[in-house]
């Protein structure tokens, strides 16, 4: 089994929805506290999800991608095994890549080792922490089934992200990667991540282009 | 203590529903004005986790960034905590306040209120910001008795509400919405991100889901714009010509829906051309008052009578009098409007604007959807299916905030009626209690004696004339100290708050006393020429040395930039601390298939010393005995819990600000008695009700003969008649005639004001240049400047938010980066942007996700030092720029002396308008900077925060 989310470009409107409901879920769950250094004068806090913007081609071909990005929870994880202590780990389980902070010294090779940029330390409490998925919800059977999910999954005003098992060939989140042709970042540097994205998708205009054309040199 | 109990017996029921510890609270969400649905997970009394409601009509379960940080919100360090008042012999304007306790605040406040009621109740000013309680605002002011309440439409979107309600009887937003649920072509124009929110959010995701095609039309790519299949880069302020082009292709190309006009719209109508006389460009009418069209055979019958066949062209004659149909008389405005015209005002290709037109009108007549839904319309006709037009529209303030928003709003709402679109599946959907007769038929009070010490104004403050004679001018002058439904704006149906304090400190149209403001940040973000409006708010009398404007209430729950010029500050709770009710009577949360309401409750317990505004206005009722608030001298409600529960829009008129839960027993919906416990009712109901119409009754509502019936029993409309929709507004026509003195009622003398009327209330859509385009200005400021709304902050909310601040904190100025090369300029530079009215600094970023010559930033980032409890070091406050210094309040050149810069039919402010040049900053920092103010929340000098919702305690 591996759990994942794929994000579907062709909604997500980069509203940071997904960031913030990680950031206020997390901050007091089981991986928290997800923490602000000088929140009131130049703020500089942690977040396990950023959303990165991207502009790109020539006026009037501009095109503006929105990319949440959060732990790739990888296959081959490179994180996993730099680790000294072995506190970074991958559960065998379910795929998702977790944090022992019991056990984390702080060395911050994971950190260094992770392709992506998605770990963050935690000076305080000398640790590294990230995404996990929020398997503090996924397990707490306390929770009504459909909150079971991560947080930034249930929040997304666009229904842009979907949670499930890639292992799985017939859940939803494979038949989006195989009928979107969804993509991983960065596939050459060999850390298989379980996160996909899906491309845009535009929608072509209806009108022909002989019509068209005709209407112009009769009557514009 | 009725409601003190009854809130603990709600929260207890959720307690026995509670695991782990948490506790559960639904209410309604208020980090912006979107309104969704939410559920506050609580751990004690700390908030654990904010999430939407599944259920809820309005976000069904998802939530934005902004209402999860609402725990930051909560715990903001800006909150205020106790009431204030400016120390004896301070200056205003400096945030020299001290505490006092409630007792002291509430007796200053009924003293100058009660002086003023007894004198000369125009002396109050009540202008509040984004309210959710305007229903009850505007009760309290109008039994207070002054004219002059409004909320903030003037400076928002008043524009789309009244060009709307003045075409259909509905608008976006609350009044009505896209049906992306069925449309296959969606097009987009300008900035309309948050109204609402997430429900835009959804809906968009949907259209994308089933492959829907999406053009935005916007001088700038982003946000929804960075899905659109085609980006339309447009020229600010020309929506309206492209509008137009459209229009004039669609009705060559045969592309219009001539029934759906013919049997819906008053395009057949005939319209009397008598130039010169008192009838021109009225409809000729029935003795009974009905319009008449042509058939074709000749016969001149009543439009019912017709049953839809009238004639769309022709001319006709009768008793002499030359008659044309309505749509004649568009065609004869958009037939100028060639996409070649287009091109040139817009800046858009005419090729793209051809397809453009193309493609909506083959989707729409080509390719119609025929949904299995019976209906029967208002001639009897029995129709077996249901069919829509799957092209749909939204637009906010992107068109709006233009000084010709309005006509270019008209002509965005005649489109949807060529196209077929209004009230069909796939094109625009009212929203409940909507649709209401064009306009709807309420109007404020007209004439000087209406408003007398200690009475109730004799009609609602705000509403929609339909003739000069309703507005409220005596001769030339203005009744209203916003100068709102004078000549000058007319149709100023959400009032004109961005004229108060220019107008208020001028003593024009005359002093007034108190100023109350209620969450509008009128000294910072939401004003203009900024630093001018703040001096105004400081002027003094050069005789007695006294304040212009003698007092100034503020009712805010931060400690905003305004909160410095206060003389009172009354501390306002957060949105998670009352009870509160988003209400049909006011801007409600309908959705297309039926009505919605619902409620706020508090979640967690009031900070310190604060209490709700509402709260706060109803003590003060109760002291100064306001009828309607206290009968025979025994105050009718105690709290706004009361008066959501207990207040009707008449006595026994059963209904009230809920619609859900009526009546003794609750079992009633929009129309029954009063319940003394309805508040419990959606409380247990996770805070919403929601009545979902039949599917009958569902679509082309304004002639739906079953809707319109259901509609009549539950008090949304008057009559069961048919609403026909305006393509061409008569009421528009009758002000123009106003203007060549042919109008037999009111009329202006002065020359301006008669040419204003003459050119700019045009009967059918027009373009004309943004008021601030004369060529002076064009020369010397080549360049547009507008805002984008980040969907992360709404206003200056965001800013003192913990978590918030950190995803946006200074903005740059983005520009072509054709046009910087044409300048010399490069990225990461200081510029001077300049305007007619000053100039202020920023740093470029080049960005081709912007039309060449427009140039933007993000709103309302920037903050003034000392306020929101920000370290003065800030970014907000040392980084972020602030463009509302530098848009003009008033028009340019002599009419300057005269007009403030809105639209100059329904008084909107035209802050899109803005011209600019830019050129190098030898100054490398944010210019101008104001002094800094004396914080009443101190900042703090937090190193590190790590919430924890656990361990209890601030």
């Amino acid at each position: 089994m591996q759990l994942t989310i794929i994000t579907d470009l062709n909604k997500c409107v980069g509203c940071k929805s997904c960031q913030m409901s990680c950031k206020e879920h997390n901050t007091s769950g089981a991986f928290g506290p997800v923490p602000d250094e000088t929140p009131y004068q130049d703020p500089d806090g942690m977040w396990w999800n950023r959303i990165i913007t991207m502009e790109s081609g020539e006026y009037p071909n501009t095109s503006v991608l929105y990319l949440p990005k959060a732990c790739m929870h990888c296959y081959d994880a490179p994180c996993v095994p730099v680790c000294p202590t072995g506190a970074s780990y991958k559960r065998a389980d379910n795929g998702v890549v977790l944090i022992d902070y019991d056990t984390c010294i702080g060395c911050q090779l994971c950190m260094w080792a992770c392709p992506y940029g998605v770990r963050e330390f935690d000076e305080e409490e000398g640790v590294v922490k990230k995404c996990t998925l929020c398997i503090d919800r996924l397990e707490d059977e306390s929770l009504p089934p459909q909150e079971r999910q991560p947080a930034c999954v249930q929040s997304c005003p666009t229904h842009a992200r979907t949670f499930g098992d890639l292992d799985d060939p017939n859940s939803e989140v494979s038949r989006l990667v195989q009928e979107r042709q969804g993509f991983g970042l960065l596939p050459e540097l060999g850390a298989r991540p379980s996160v996909h994205y899906l491309p845009r998708r535009p929608a072509p205009s209806p009108v022909e282009r002989e019509e068209l054309e005709e209407a112009l040199k009769e009557r514009y | 203590m009725a409601t003190e109990s009854k809130l603990l017996t709600i929260n207890e029921e959720i307690k026995d529903e509670a695991t782990n510890g948490l506790r559960r609270v639904h209410t309604t969400c208020y980090m912006c004005a979107c309104r969704c649905g939410i559920e506050v997970t609580l751990e004690g009394d700390r908030i654990r986790f904010l999430s939407g409601i599944p259920e809820n009509p309005v976000n069904k379960g998802v939530w934005c960034a902004k209402g999860g940080a609402g725990i930051m919100t909560e715990y903001s360090p800006a909150r205020l905590s106790q009431p204030l008042m400016r120390e004896p012999g301070a200056p205003r304007g400096e945030g020299r306040l001290v505490p006092v306790d409630w007792e002291t605040a509430l007796n200053t406040v009924t003293e100058w209120l009660r002086e003023i009621r007894k004198t000369d109740p125009r002396r109050l000013a009540y202008f509040t910001g984004r309210d959710q309680m305007q229903a009850f605002n505007g009760y309290w002011a109008r039994q207070f008795g002054t004219p002059n309440w409004a909320a903030h439409g003037g400076f928002c979107s008043v524009n789309m509400a009244a060009g709307g309600m003045y075409s259909i009887g509905g608008s976006f937003w609350e009044f009505g919405w896209p049906d992306l649920e069925h449309a296959r072509w969606f097009m987009m124009f300008g900035v309309a991100e948050d109204h609402p929110s997430n429900p835009l959010k959804l809906a968009i995701s949907g259209l994308k889901e089933r492959g829907g095609r999406f053009i935005v039309v916007n001088p700038v790519k982003s946000g929804y714009g960075a899905l659109a299949d085609e980006w339309v880069p447009i020229r600010p302020g020309t929506d309206g010509a492209l509008i137009l082009a459209f229009m004039h292709v669609l009705i060559r190309e045969g592309l219009i829906d001539r029934e759906y006009l013919r049997h819906w719209t008053n395009a057949p109508a005939l319209v009397m051309r008598a130039p010169g006389t008192p009838r021109d460009g009225l409809f000729w009418r029935s003795p009974a008052g009905d319009m008449m069209v042509a058939l074709a055979d000749g016969r001149l019958v009543p439009y019912m009578e017709a049953r839809g066949e009238g004639m769309l062209e022709g001319e006709y004659t009768h008793d002499g009098i030359r008659l044309e149909p309505a749509f004649q008389l568009l065609w004869q405005e958009v037939q100028q409007a060639t996409p070649a015209w287009a091109q040139e005002v817009t800046g858009v290709p005419k090729r793209t604007i051809v397809r453009l037109a193309m493609e909506m009108g083959t989707v729409a007549q080509r390719h119609p959807i025929v949904l299995p839904i019976e209906w029967v319309d208002a001639y009897g006709t029995q129709h077996s299916v249901t069919v829509g037009r799957p092209v749909a529209f939204h637009a906010m303030r992107g068109l709006a905030a233009h000084t010709n928003g309005f006509q270019t709003i008209r002509g965005l709402f005649d489109l949807m009626m060529l196209l077929g679109t209004i009230d069909v599946p796939g094109g625009f959907l009212y929203k409940s209690p909507y649709p209401k007769p064009v306009p709807p038929p309420v109007k404020p009070a007209p004439n000087p004696d209406d408003y007398q010490p200690n009475q109730p104004a004799k009609a609602p403050l705000l509403g929609y004339p339909t003739t000069p004679d309703d507005l409220l001018v005596d001769g030339d002058e203005p009744i209203r100290i916003d100068e709102s439904y004078s000549w000058k704006y007319p149709l100023a149906a959400h009032g004109t708050i961005q004229n108060v304090i220019y107008n208020a400190a001028s003593q024009k149209p005359y002093a007034i006393d108190t100023l109350m403001i209620y969450m509008a940040n009128i000294a910072w973000n939401s004003t203009w020429n900024t630093l001018t409006t703040r001096d105004l708010l400081t002027a003094r009398d050069e005789t007695t040395g006294e304040y212009k404007i003698p007092h100034v209430v503020v009712f805010d729950t931060f400690d905003s930039e305004t909160v410095a010029y206060a003389d009172v500050v009354f501390p306002d709770t957060t949105y998670l601390e009352r009870w509160d009710a988003t209400s049909l009577q006011d801007r409600p949360i309908s959705e297309p298939d039926g009505p919605a309401d619902s409620i706020r409750q508090p979640a967690v317990p009031r900070y310190a010393d604060t209490r709700p505004t509402a709260d706060v206005l109803i003590e003060l009722a109760n002291r100064l005995q306001l009828p309607g608030f206290v009968e025979h001298g025994k105050p009718r409600y105690r709290t706004y819990a009361d008066f959501i529960q207990l207040w009707e829009t008449e006595p026994g008129s059963g209904v009230g600000l809920l619609a859900g839960f009526r009546g003794k027993h609750g079992d009633q919906m929009l129309v029954g008695e009063p319940n003394p416990r309805q508040l419990e009712a959606y409380a247990a109901h996770k805070a919403f009700w929601q009545y979902r119409l039949p599917d009958n009754i569902r679509y082309y509502r304004m002639a739906n003969q079953g809707y319109l019936n259901w509609a009549h029993q539950v008090k949304f409309i008057g009559q069961p008649s048919m609403i026909v929709l305006h393509l061409y507004s008569e009421p528009l026509q009758t002000f123009r005639l106003a203007g060549q003195g042919l109008w037999p009622g009111k009329k202006p003398t002065n020359p301006e004001l008669k040419e204003r009327l003459v050119r700019y209330f045009s009967p059918v859509p027009i373009w004309y240049a943004p008021l601030e385009d004369r060529a002076e200005e064009r020369n010397a400021y080549p360049l547009r400047i507008i805002t984008q709304r980040p969907m992360t902050h709404y206003h200056s909310w965001g800013s003192h938010n913990a978590w918030l601040r950190q995803l946006l904190n200074e903005n740059p100025l983005f520009m072509n980066p054709q046009k910087a090369r044409e300048l010399g300029l490069r990225d990461g530079q200081w510029v001077w942007i300049e305007s007619r009215i000053g100039r202020m600094t920023g740093r470029l970023r080049l960005s081709d996700a912007v039309e060449p010559d427009t140039v933007w930033t993000w709103n309302a980032i920037a903050k003034g030092p000392g306020s929101w409890a920000l370290d003065s070091e800030s970014p907000e406050v040392t980084r972020a720029i602030l463009i509302n210094h530098i848009i003009p309040d008033r028009m340019a050149g002599r009419e300057g002396d005269e007009f403030f810069n809105n639209d100059p039919v329904t008084g909107q402010a035209g802050w899109y308008d803005t011209r600019v040049r830019i050129y190098p900053s030898e100054i490398h920092e944010v210019w101008p900077r104001v002094a800094p103010r004396q914080p009443v929340a101190q900042p703090r000098a937090v190193q590190h925060m790590a919430y924890r919702a656990k361990g209890g305690g601030r």
